[in-house]
């Protein structure tokens, strides 16, 4: 009760902080700038934040808080654009959206596909309001109950939700799980600094590899070369089926999926240590279980969209908590905006421990900016959703160059390393070949994803238990199996079991037919012999260092699997489900383009990249781009090249980017943004 | 010079005439630069979220008003290795027009003392412009804290410390070294992402020993000792001017762990293993942060930076602004930040080689 006194006044000051004119006027400033920010895949808020850092100073803590949250809180409903039209996941919280999203625009339903997405997303985040008014006042107590094996156990039952994704053949899925696994390894060992898969001789992957590229290869790059290799539009219908409104009433008549996931969000962003990155596929799990006919799944289903967007606007609040209270940031963005805060005013706003008794005005204002931003941002696209969903009627040969441009400009922000672009390229390659096998692109990207809390807690808990077991058993025991822990062991298990008997209803990618047995073989074989080669990596790491116990675990469960497909393939006839290939019937066997010459225009922009430097190799491929494979004339193609190039100019102005350098920024100084 | 320095900061409009006035003052005939309508780079060798990031944020906005011609000043990120990457790019770059500045840290420091392989970069090449200390603060649970007997740490010895660790060539070497020398026995649990993650660790009672720097101290511990559930254990404490150790100025209350050391038995200040330690204290803490220009900059250059940064602390509201955001610690300039560069980037050979085998011995990381 005495709780609950305290807050009610805190909670009426906060609105009358929040309702005052410059205040909303400055939050749909911040809303506005995060929606243009957050349409470009892989920047997101951290750019966003950056940008409005030099004018935080010293500036009135609450019109800095409504700018910031303003464009915090709509990045992950506008990076929504990105993963419907474009099968671009825009950031980490959008990534299960992609699954059902895209394939909804492919079916001419994009309107309705992003106004569900919307609806969800505004939902969430006021869900996720509300939810928090009441419990932020009792986080602090909960939160710490989560203590390194409850994390490790979530992570498990994040990585349990591959049952629900492996796709037809089970197994398959899991070694791409694990493949997923392996890769997240790569680089420096968190333990003791050991290197997996690298060399300091080429210091480019010893800090691993990016979500971003990984992300953008596995998902982006396969579904970009198919369409463009199709030459058609993504929408395979002209006429664009399915307004905004249809959307709005699959999110109403899906309410109560869309209530639960919001509170899944919620949760799952509260624990410090996860944040965005199982929250959409754990939603998306859930989404999928509840569904009595699952047959839609990876066709185009609503509810795999509905899920998980109102899980990851949820998530946003949720992930105030672990930032206000515990002053630990929940994501980079949360990180930046701790930093902001910070020079805010006089300083006086002090993130952490004493946010909640001295500043509880101040922190329910930032929750309910952030409900408010999530209404206007929604509103802004649902309106928007309409018209930007003529995009999929666009032929999609038009699209590429500039999907390509703006991809690889987004890889490149992660690491500002021309290999950045190389990465992109390889993990392109393995989504292409991946995709054609059907192979379970969800499960790689989970295991990428979920890799390193994996290994993190693995280790920590196991070297905190150990101590825990010397001082007595019954302390150990207390340790690893607390409430929480067996429950959640529970619903991993129930789900592990229910996703297996379901998965092979759900082709979260479609179906593929089976056709010839030496090209899926090849590529069985090639994965094998990088597991087994991770495998030998890893034990080569002198054996008192913890760093290589995950990667040769992981790999050692992989390699059973790789060598029951193998026995598998030897048995079975070339008709079996084992043997997917998407060049042996379907649109892509149909298309008018092959694979190799499609990828060759992406490759020759890397390399021209290499000798040039990104903006005179962007001229130079929009252009012959435009003229040769869309067919423009002359005039045409020089204008859309100069469009990209302006466009492009303006954003890394805008964000204070560089531009990859070529060999001739080696030898000639150039100016920006040629240099 | 104090008399300078007290003039020169009365107003901003005054400033740029100060700022010549210094330049030649200190360096007879030079005449500064004027940087109007450029923008100056500061390259961060870390990502966008970490201590750095915030305090060159902090110092950007000020720097951009107090240097001549108020220049735009962008902080730009440059993240990889461990801020190994970023201090090579920076290494490679020649002095051009005074508009690109580096910041350094303790984890920039490390690597180039300990050796590491993938250090191609040499402090001796830079020129050092200001720099910020800091110090740390190391906390216990009160149960534990209590069995202290008064300053001396023996007690404490049979028990069981778990540790967050960052890394063990990292800062956190300071600290596991010095609960090495008290006798303690702490287990280092590997894979912490920041600090932030090892006090949340100490909160949940998973670790039973933790440090903070002076700033993440006040703001995240403060709260968890008026609540009773972390008690100080000591800090690493300050360097006068003689270099001598003595209590940090933010927590005078505090003893230091030289006091420390010297009421525990098991414990010397005195020999390799404290020389060792306080060569590795001095180069991650004192002078924990530093803005350098690249090799080859005019004096011209590096005065007018310094008489920038020092513009900037004689504001009048800059004991009021950095207290919540860098805590009471000195902000050096001039000769003073020459030799706390060089105090925090030598290490004798005896020192370095001890901690290198120490860290092969305790935690099997090779560093050759």
């Amino acid at each position: 009760m005495e709780v609950i006194m305290e807050a009610l006044p805190a909670l009426s000051d906060a609105w009358a902080l929040i309702l005052q004119p410059i205040v909303l006027g400055y939050l749909v400033l911040g809303v506005v700038m995060g929606l243009c920010i957050g349409v470009f895949p892989g920047l997101g808020g951290i750019a966003g934040l950056s940008l409005l850092l030099p004018f935080m100073f010293g500036m009135d803590p609450i019109l800095g808080l409504a700018l910031m949250v303003g464009m915090v809180a709509v990045v992950p409903t506008s990076d929504t654009f990105a993963s419907v039209l474009m099968g671009i996941p825009g950031s980490s919280a959008s990534q299960a959206t992609v699954l059902d999203g895209f394939p909804m625009a492919k079916n001419g339903q994009a309107a309705r596909a992003l106004s569900a997405a919307f609806a969800s997303s505004l939902f969430g985040g006021l869900v996720g309001a509300t939810f928090l008014t009441g419990f932020i006042l009792v986080a602090r107590p909960i939160v710490l109950e989560f203590r390194t094996p409850e994390l490790l156990m979530i992570t498990i039952f994040g990585l349990s939700m591959v049952g629900i994704l492996a796709g037809r053949v089970a197994i398959k899925g899991l070694v791409a799980a694990g493949l997923g696994m392996l890769v997240g390894t790569i680089g420096e060992g968190a333990s003791s600094g050991d290197l997996r898969m690298s060399s300091y001789d080429f210091p480019y992957l010893t800090d691993g590899l990016k979500l971003v590229i990984v992300g953008l290869g596995i998902f982006a790059i396969p579904e970009i070369i198919s369409l463009l290799r199709r030459d058609r539009a993504i929408s395979s219908e002209p006429q664009l089926g399915g307004g905004w409104l249809e959307g709005v009433r699959d999110w109403f008549a899906n309410i109560w999926l869309s209530v639960r996931c919001s509170i899944i969000g919620v949760i799952v962003g509260v624990i410090p240590g996860l944040g965005g990155s199982v929250v959409d596929w754990i939603a998306y799990g859930h989404a999928v279980q509840t569904t009595k006919d699952k047959s839609k799944f990876g066709n185009g289903e609503v509810r795999g969209v509905i899920g998980p967007e109102s899980s990851n606007n949820a998530k946003e609040g949720g992930g105030l908590v672990p930032t206000l209270l515990f002053g630990i940031p929940g994501s980079g963005s949360m990180a930046i905006f701790i930093g902001a805060i910070a020079l805010l005013g006089s300083g006086q706003i002090e993130v952490g421990p004493a946010m909640l008794k001295n500043n509880l005005d101040i922190t329910y204002s930032i929750v309910w900016l952030l409900a408010l931003a999530n209404v206007v941002g929604t509103l802004i696209c649902i309106a928007a959703s309409g018209g930007i969903a003529k995009l999929t009627t666009i032929r999609f040969v038009l699209l590429a160059p500039f999907l390509f441009m703006i991809i690889s400009f987004a890889a490149f922000q992660s690491g500002q390393n021309l290999m950045d672009l190389v990465a992109l390229f390889a993990i392109g390659m393995l989504g292409i070949l991946m995709r054609r096998f059907d192979w379970s692109r969800p499960a790689f990207l989970i295991g990428f994803v979920l890799s390193t809390p994996a290994e993190n807690y693995a280790n920590q808990a196991v070297q905190i238990a150990s101590s825990r077991f010397r001082k007595g058993f019954g302390e150990g025991l207390d340790y690893i199996f607390s409430p929480i822990v067996v429950v959640l062991l529970i619903i991993t298990v129930i789900s592990v079991v229910l996703g297996l008997r379901q998965a092979k209803n759900i082709m979260a990618e479609g179906d593929v037919s089976s056709g010839s047995k030496r090209a899926p073989f090849i590529f069985l074989l090639a994965v094998t012999a990088y597991i087994a080669y991770a495998f030998y990596d890893a034990a080569s790491i002198p054996s008192f260092s913890r760093d290589r116990v995950f990667p040769m675990f992981v790999a050692g469960v992989c390699l059973v699997g790789c060598v029951a497909l193998i026995v598998r393939m030897m048995l079975k006839p070339e008709t079996d489900t084992i043997f997917a290939d998407r060049e042996r019937e379907g649109d892509d066997a149909e298309s008018t383009y092959g694979l190799w010459v499609t990828l060759a225009w992406f490759a020759g922009l890397l390399v021209l990249t290499s000798l040039l430097g990104f903006i005179l190799a962007l001229g130079l491929f929009l252009f012959t781009f435009m003229k040769f494979r869309a067919g423009l004339n002359a005039a045409l193609a020089a204008t859309y090249a100069g469009a990209g190039l302006a466009f492009m100019c303006f954003m890394a102005w805008l964000l204070n980017r560089d531009f990859p350098p070529g060999l001739l920024q080696e030898y000639a100084d150039l100016p920006w943004p040629l240099g | 010079m104090s008399i300078q320095k007290t003039k020169r900061g009365v107003t901003v409009g005054l400033m740029a005439a100060a700022t010549a006035s210094f330049a030649f003052s200190a360096h007879a005939g030079g005449h500064g630069i004027d940087l109007e309508g450029k923008t100056v780079e500061w390259i961060i060798p870390f990502s966008e979220t970490g201590g750095s990031a915030k305090w060159a944020n902090f110092y950007a906005p000020l720097l951009s008003e107090a240097l001549p011609g108020q220049p735009t000043v962008v902080v730009k990120f440059m993240p990889g290795a461990g801020s190994t990457k970023g201090a090579n790019f920076f290494q490679d770059q020649e002095y051009e027009d005074g508009t690109l500045i580096f910041g350094s840290s303790g984890s920039t420091q490390f690597p180039f003392l300990l050796g590491d392989p993938r250090v191609k970069y040499d402090y001796a090449d830079w020129n050092v412009v200001l720099a910020s200390g800091t110090g740390g603060v190391a906390y216990l649970p009160p149960d534990l804290a209590a069995k202290m007997d008064g300053m001396d740490a023996t007690p404490l010895q049979g028990e069981d410390f778990i540790y967050g660790n960052q890394g063990a060539t990292r800062l956190d070497l300071v600290p596991t070294l010095a609960w090495e020398m008290l006798g303690l026995n702490v287990e280092s649990v590997m894979g912490i992402k920041g600090r932030g993650d090892g006090r949340l660790m100490f909160e949940r009672g998973e670790a039973n020993i933790d440090y903070q720097t002076s700033s993440s101290f006040l703001s995240g511990v403060t709260p968890l000792v008026e609540a009773g559930t972390a008690v100080p254990m000591m800090t690493w404490g300050a360097l006068d001017a003689e270099g001598n150790i003595v209590r940090d100025p933010t927590f005078p209350d505090i003893p230091t762990f030289k006091e420390v050391c010297d009421a525990t038995p098991a414990c010397e200040t005195s020999g390799e293993k404290w020389d060792a330690w306080k060569a590795f204290f001095i180069a991650g803490f004192p002078a924990q942060k530093m803005v350098f220009l690249p090799k080859g900059a005019s004096a011209d250059a590096i005065a007018t930076y310094t008489a920038a940064f020092d513009a900037v602390q004689a504001r009048d509201d800059f004991a009021e602004i950095s207290a919540a955001r860098l805590g009471k610690y000195p902000q050096m300039t001039g000769a003073a930040a020459e030799t706390a560069k060089a105090s925090a980037t030598n290490v004798s050979p005896a020192a370095k080689t001890f901690v290198v085998n120490w860290l092969q011995e305790k935690y099997g990381v090779s560093l050759n």
